[in-house]
Order: C-alpha cells, then structure tokens, then sequence
C-alpha cells in the first residue's frame, strides 16, 4: 500500500500540470464559441449588459443560445426561459455523478454548482483518481468560466464593429457549434431517430406555431414519443 | 429580455444545485436517466433544424444549409469541436461570398 502511495505522490505534480494545462485548453477553445456568442447576441438584438449578463449568471452554452436564438427570432421571454432551462436538465445528471466526488457543502456547493458544465464534468469523470478529478473539475470550471466571459464581451462590442456578420457565416456557428456537441451523444439508432425526428417535427411546426416554440414543442413531443415507443417496444 | 435572461438564469442554476443536492435515489430512477439522456438530444436537435432552416415562419434553403452540411460531415468525421465550427461558418461565408 505504502508503494502506491509513493507512486501517487511522485506522480501528483505531472498529473496537476496535465489537469491544468488540459483545463486551459478547453477554456480556450470554448473562448472562441464565446466570441460568436456575444456576437449573435447582441446581433439578435440583446444589449451588451444582457450578453454579459447571460454568460456571467446563466454560464450555459446551450442555453444561453437557446435564449437569443429563440428570442432573436420573435419568440416570447417565457418559451424562452422555458427552452433554456430545459436544456439545462442534463447539467443536473452531471452533478449527481459529481456529487459523490466533489463532497461540497454550504457555500463551496453554491459556487460549484455554478460550475457544473458540459466541460467541467466531462474532463472531471475522465479522471480515475479523485484527487485530480476535483482539481480538474475547479481548473476547469474557473478556466472555461473566465475565458466564456472575456471572449462573450469581445464578441458583444465587436458584433458593432464588424461589418456585416451574416458575410462571415457568424449564423451557422452556432448551429454547426450544437452539431458538434450533439453528435457525441447519439449512440445507437434510437437516438439517431429521436435526433431526426424532432429536427423534422420542428420544421414542419416553423409556419404553424408563433415564433420560438417550435423548438419546445418538437422537442417535448418527440421525448413522449420516444417513451411510448419504448413503451409499446416492451421495455 | 430581462425577463428571459433571470427566469432562464434561475431554473438553469437551480438544476444544476439540484443534481449536487438530490439523493441518488431519485436520480437513479431509470425514467428520470432516460430523460435527462433523451431531453438535449430532442432539443438541440430542433434548434439547429429551425436556426439552419427557418426565416421567421418561412422554410428556406440557403447558404446555412451548406454550412450546416459541411459542419455535420466534419462533426461525422471526428474533426475537432472549432474546426467544425469554423468550416461551417467558413463554407457559409464564402458561398455569400461568390454569389
């Protein structure tokens, strides 16, 4: 026991700069995602202060898009609370896997929720030992949290300068952006269709339901489609 | 917009507190895993169909959808999380460009 004891403590420093120079990376990377989101938001018609705003408290990237693009194209402020939070829910089966780990109480577990990320999480579960899995989770979180917010800033007073967004695709980075985290979720055909089918029911709902709802009720309906599916499938 | 902005804030921060604070029980109901796997997909899939697709209560095929096909192959191919971005609005950018 003693051995691996020593091991593990030779071994703390490397492991400690592998976890902080991996949570910078992830920060940078999602910096750049921040960037076109202060642009689009301000550009879909939110102030600065409301872009900065959405990145300092709501801090999801989902969501915070979920709220500008719904808002942006007309829709009202409780479908798009309501599509925001929604696709918060996942960030709560995050924190029931964090939770055992990270062992917070009171304020400590104020603040880390507020970290509880796509990020986060995922470089804090890659972890086998916890002593760098906390660290990574905090590195990471605080990384992704900084770096969110400056480049959400830039992007917001740099949406005025630029000349004309639509010319540089800044539209399609957000969706291109929501493929790329999605694709990793859908293992197995039933996702495939779940995917589809909500992307289908979403459209054909665009001429038919008032602006932004679309979304939600795709969304919904295709989840309640999929439980009786499974339902009737006898499982 | 503020509206918006603190409701979304309020229940996207308490599902976040609640995952620390529930006990695994509840969680590990095999219905509320289900969902909570089921429920991004559905939604995130209906976004990127209305950003890519819809113009106001309108269905068209623009320089998105190029964009959008270009980032879905990348993606498809593992490339990494900003490159997909990149080529996306790139592919968007430059077909405005030239037409």
């Amino acid at each position: 026991m003693s051995t691996t004891g020593t091991i593990a403590d030779r071994s703390w420093p490397r492991a400690r700069t592998a976890v902080l120079r991996d949570a910078v990376g992830v920060g940078v990377a999602v910096g750049a995602l921040g960037l076109s989101f202060g642009a689009l938001s301000v550009l879909a018609g939110f102030s600065v202060a409301q872009t900065c705003a959405l990145s300092l408290l709501m801090f999801s990237g989902a969501s915070q898009f979920a709220v500008v693009g719904v808002l942006g194209a007309g829709g009202g402020a409780l479908t798009g609370a309501a599509t925001a939070t929604l696709l918060g829910v996942r960030n709560s089966l995050y924190g029931l896997n964090l939770a055992s780990l990270l062992r917070l109480r009171g304020v400590r577990r104020l603040v880390g929720a507020h970290l509880v990320l796509d990020e986060s999480s995922a470089m804090a579960t890659a972890r086998d030992d916890p002593r760098e899995a906390r660290l990574a989770f905090w590195a990471t979180g605080i990384s992704v949290f900084v770096l969110w917010n400056i480049a959400t800033l830039g992007g917001a007073l740099g949406a005025h300068v630029l000349p004309d967004p639509e010319a540089l695709g800044l539209d399609v980075a957000a969706p291109a952006a929501f493929v790329a985290l999605l694709l990793p979720r859908l293992r197995g055909r039933r996702l495939w269709a779940l995917a589809v089918a909500a992307a289908g029911l979403a459209l054909v709902m665009v001429p038919l339901l008032p602006a932004g709802t679309p979304v939600l009720v795709a969304g919904l309906t295709a989840i309640v489609a999929a439980f009786a599916a499974r339902r009737a499938g006898g499982r | 917009m503020w509206t918006a902005i603190l409701l979304g804030t309020l229940g996207v921060y308490l599902l976040k507190l609640v995952g620390l604070c529930v006990p695994k029980s509840v969680l590990e109901q095999p219905q509320v895993q289900q969902a909570s796997a089921l429920l991004p997909v559905a939604l995130l899939a209906a976004l990127v169909a209305v950003q890519t697709f819809a113009t106001g209560h309108d269905l068209v095929l623009d320089a998105r959808a190029a964009g959008f096909a270009v980032a879905l192959v990348a993606a498809l191919l593992r490339a990494p999380f900003l490159l997909v971005v990149a080529l996306g609005a790139g592919t968007a950018a430059v077909l405005r460009l030239i037409t």
